[in-house]
């Protein structure tokens, strides 16, 4: 087997030196019964390359690719270009197999990065201080919850119907068990009255701008309102290139920014590995969850950077921990920093540009169709439309003629009549002419 | 002298120089008029090169009238413009100070560092799995799932349960998924159980998921063998334990031999028990959790199954579980269907039967992990996936075999499992302390094991060597090891105090970047306003 170096005869000098007879000696502690044989298991033996290759590459090609066909879904994760600079640099052996930075006079460059990051990421959301990035935007938005349950010691967190379906329910799934979760009324198209639900019992207002159907929200006065009543604004951001042509969410007074990073850097990889995104105000910083990068110097007095903070966290703290989590995302904050360092001010600021103009004239294109309506009146590069008919068999009609078309708001909203024949589209800088004369046609055609 | 082909003498020995003691050079000794050093460079931050260049090319579109609702932003973001050759050179720089599998033997207990196959990577990148968007139409996502509905039949196989959550993304959040289930199962039948109990020689993560999901935590201590007090814990177990969450093979590195009775005793209370996966490293192929009790654990497919941890993520934690849990697992469910597999994403419409406590995250779970790990496994096959193991755990009591004579082993009279547990007491009065032993290991061209982890012995060292290595490798590192500890108790402490004294950097002050943390690159004109 090409990943195992010792040799039989290693095997068995390594038992001598042991002075174990055999493998079964080593396990002597485990009960014999629960020993099994290779036909325990019904599943292949070993393969070369070539075969494992084969059967991979067998299975990708029973999916569309979304560089395969003109392409338009969005909702949570965007097609963008990602420079070909990324993936070269984030498969460097240093940075794809090292561990976590816990030794850090051998791990600068990741700590390095991640201190970088972090500045970046403050810069975006304009907030002061980020941590090193949690799983992904879903989660970082439940970590937001329950850290605005604790600095506020309320427990109601409100969230906007505008707020991703799928964010929705994993802030429901943890943060029930610490208070209560309300969501407001499913709007498409226009904001919520959410400032009326808040109240003395409220810790939290969670507002995704640009929200699930596109919508950019004015988050200034639900700020002010949640403030006036001792809560706090959570905002949401699901497509951080966004933020090169948006106000930031900190600059409207949100206390806790929740992110996906995917847009930048990362790829769409059906779902994951993203990159979450977490930034808060300084004197919110010891009840943060997830990793923290600090500057220090060392003992010659030189610059470094180590993981700090750590009293928050599960390996110091154990059941007392701000979060149970391990892990950040430290490849994909790669790719995300490395992305940004290659746009930087002009490139971002050009490429979010470039994604409006996109999308204005789709959106203007899909308008001239009758029966079409553009349901979004304020957007960025992704907007919902209401079609005559159901979208959701518009979608697959349009998917057999190779034109995916966009997610059907059903597909997040199964069970709101009101969403049956809504389609959020989103148009990116890859998209062409071409691909908007496809969908145009196509849905033409299906409607 | 050995000679090469071309008759000129060569030499595979690594250079003899002396220690280099604290105290014995000057820094002008060993400066350079750059401040770099041969192949070592010092790098600014991003922030300090950005000079308004730009590293893409972008036709600059001008906007007319935008359509953002008047939320454009006025002020600019701050971010620094280089050039491509500019940013290529400062990530190249700064991967420099890393140490990586890829260059040495990284030997951290708990975590299975092993050799991640590049072949993985090729896969994950085939544009139907890293170019496909998660709510494409499910009928042009039929090969991802696919892949998945594999995987998921290699995992629920080698660990004998019935079923599997995919989405939990990393292993502490395969934890939490686990101990939701389990609150639900409580739920379904009209009971109220808060506490769940773990050892104390468990990782963080389990009190800390245990309090995440709203139980309280009660810890059950170690017997002088390094097992779990299986006596304690039976007493502790009561009609309000949800759960117990034990390591097996544990963090001490062994295996927990009455863990058959201990799972019967907590089905008897009415409890649950959730294992944590970690270190099925060494059993993959050989032991079926399933065949042991266990209701729930989660799988690192990060450390058993080769994807690369990247610097501290991201990882992947799905969570097989059994017959008394399966009906809880988290949306979404892939099931198959005459057209095809299908995904359920909508919590109110699952399968008859079915009871999800929730969602995990957005979307399925790491996609980009699973093609990694699936790649991984039909590679190896069964065969490989047992060989792995038993030369995991082989290497691990050749290092324990050759080390203990010199070095303490609290439990070294038995075999271990995959990682080699040594304690610091062969430094007693030595002056040298685990962090300094640890940390002389980075002059030698080591990674550090895992210190003071698990908590229940004196300055642990736990060395996980993993299946990639090789002999030589290990009698290299065992050489090595032999040599620091016969040093450290003969008192020649040069080579401890203040290590390491040739990594790119040397013990950094971390009390100080706690007590003022500056957490962020800020200009010039920021850092006095604030001073």
């Amino acid at each position: 087997m090409r990943y195992l170096p010792l040799t039989v005869d290693d095997r068995r000098a390594m038992l001598t030196r042991i002075g174990a007879s055999d493998m079964d000696a080593l396990y002597q502690d485990v009960p014999a019964s629960a020993i099994v044989g290779l036909s325990a298991f019904d599943l292949p033996d070993t393969q070369g390359e070539l075969e494992v290759e084969r059967a991979l590459t067998k299975l990708a090609a029973k999916n569309t690719a979304a560089g395969a066909a003109p392409f338009f879904c969005g909702a949570g994760a965007y097609k963008h270009h990602v420079p070909s600079a990324v993936d070269h640099l984030i498969q460097r052996s240093e940075f794809l197999t090292s561990y976590t930075p816990y030794q850090p006079e051998i791990a600068q460059g990741t700590l390095q990065y991640l201190f970088e990051f972090q500045t970046q990421v403050a810069l975006l959301t304009g907030m002061e201080v980020a941590n090193a990035s949690l799983y992904d935007g879903s989660t970082a938005t439940a970590e937001a919850v329950l850290m605005a349950q604790r600095l506020t010691k309320r427990g109601k967190a409100i969230l906007s119907g505008g707020l991703h379906p799928h964010y929705a329910e994993t802030v429901e799934t943890v943060a029930n068990l610490s208070g209560i979760v309300t969501r407001a009324p499913v709007t498409p198209g226009s904001a919520e009255d959410i400032i009326a639900l808040i109240d003395d019992e409220t810790a939290c207002v969670v507002v995704q701008s640009p929200d699930v159907f596109g919508l950019i929200r004015n988050l200034r006065p639900i700020a002010e309102a949640a403030h006036a009543r001792g809560a706090l604004l959570i905002a949401v951001v699901t497509e951080i290139v966004s933020l090169g042509l948006l106000e930031s969410p900190g600059a409207q007074g949100a206390d806790i920014v929740a992110a996906e990073g995917q847009s930048i850097g990362n790829g769409l990889n059906f779902g994951g590995p993203y990159v979450g995104l977490f930034a808060t105000r300084e004197k919110f910083l010891r009840q943060m969850p997830g990793r923290l990068t600090g500057e220090t110097v060392d003992a010659e007095g030189r610059r470094g950077y180590v993981l700090t903070l750590s009293t928050r966290e599960q390996h110091i703290r154990r059941e007392k921990a701000t979060s149970n989590i391990c892990t950040n995302s430290g490849l994909c904050c790669l790719a995300f920093t490395i992305h940004l360092s290659l746009l930087g001010e002009e490139g971002l600021t050009r490429l979010a540009r470039i994604n409006h103009a996109k999308a204005s004239a789709l959106a203007d294109r899909l308008a001239a169709l009758p029966g079409v309506e553009i349901v979004t009146s304020a957007f960025f590069n992704e907007f919902t439309i209401k079609l005559p008919k159901a979208a959701a068999p518009v979608v697959d009609a349009l998917a057999a003629r190779g034109v995916i078309a966009g997610v059907p708001a059903s597909r997040l909203l199964p069970r709101d009549a009101n969403a049956a024949n809504l389609l959020i589209v989103a148009a990116t800088e890859t998209n062409t002419d071409e691909d908007f004369d496809a969908l145009v046609g196509a849905l033409k055609d299906a409607i | 002298m050995s000679m090469n082909n071309q008759g000129r003498p060569t030499s595979v020995e690594p250079s003899r120089r002396a220690p280099i003691a604290p105290g014995t050079h000057t820094p002008e000794e060993l400066s350079t008029i750059s401040g770099d050093r041969g192949l070592d460079h010092e790098e600014a931050l991003i922030f300090e090169l950005g000079h308004g260049a730009v590293g893409v090319d972008l036709p600059d579109v001008q906007i007319s009238a935008d359509r953002l609702g008047g939320m454009r932003r006025k002020d600019a973001i701050g971010l620094p413009g280089l050039s491509e050759p500019e940013v290529i050179r400062h990530y190249v720089r700064l991967s420099r100070m890393n140490y990586a599998i890829d260059s040495g033997l990284y030997p951290l207990g708990s975590c299975t560092m092993k050799h991640n196959p590049r072949l993985n990577e090729k896969m994950a990148r085939l544009p139907g799995f890293g170019d496909l968007h998660p709510l494409a139409p499910q009928s042009v996502t039929q090969g991802a799932l696919e892949l998945i509905s594999q995987l998921m039949n290699w995992l629920t196989t080698l660990t004998g349960m019935p079923a599997v959550a995919m989405s939990p993304k990393a292993g502490a959040h395969g934890e939490l998924c686990g101990l939701l289930a389990i609150r639900a199962a409580i739920a379904a039948r009209g009971e109220t159980r808060p506490r769940v109990l773990v050892p104390e020689s468990a990782h963080g993560t389990n009190p800390a998921t245990a309090a995440f999901a709203g139980f309280t935590v009660d810890e059950v201590p170690a017997l002088p063998n390094g097992r779990v007090d299986a006596a304690a814990l039976k007493a502790k177990l009561g009609p309000d334990v949800a759960a117990i969450m034990l390591t097996n093979p544990n963090t001490c590195g062994l295996f927990e031999g009455e863990i058959v009775e201990i799972a019967k005793a907590v089905h008897e209370a009415g409890a649950y028990f959730y294992c944590d996966g970690a270190n099925f490293n060494a059993i993959a192929g050989r032991v079926r959790p399933g065949d042991l009790g266990i209701d729930a654990m989660h799988i690192n497919l990060h450390k058993t199954f080769s994807t690369p941890h990247g610097g501290g993520g991201p990882g992947a934690g799905p969570v097989v579980l059994s017959e008394r849990l399966a009906a809880y697992a988290p949306v979404p469910l892939l099931v198959a269907t005459a057209d095809g597999l299908r995904l359920i994403e909508d919590q109110a419409a699952v399968p008859e039967g079915a009871r999800p406590f929730g969602r995990m995250c957005a979307f399925h779970g790491q996609m980009g992990m699973f093609s990694r790990a699936l790649t991984y496994m039909l590679s190896h096959g069964r065969d490989g996936v047992r060989q792995a193991s038993e030369d995991a755990v082989l290497s691990a009591n050749y290092i324990l075999a050759s080390l203990k004579d010199v070095m303490t082993a609290p439990f070294g009279d038995g075999p271990c499992m995959h990682e080699a547990l040594f304690d610091d007491s062969f430094l007693d009065n030595s002056g040298v302390t685990t962090l300094d032993f640890a940390k002389a290991m980075i002059d030698e061209g080591y990674h550090p094991m895992t210190m003071y982890f698990p908590l229940v012995v004196h300055g642990a060292m736990l060395i996980e060597p993993t299946e990639s290595e090789s002999k030589e490798s290990l009698d290299r590192f065992i050489h090595v090891l032999h040599t620091l500890a016969t040093e450290a108790k003969a008192g020649q402490t040069a080579r401890f105090v203040g290590a390491p004294h040739l990594a790119p950097r040397r013990r950094l002050d971390e009390t100080a970047a706690a007590r003022k943390p500056v957490l962020r690159w800020k200009p010039a004109a920021m850092k006095e306003a604030a001073e």
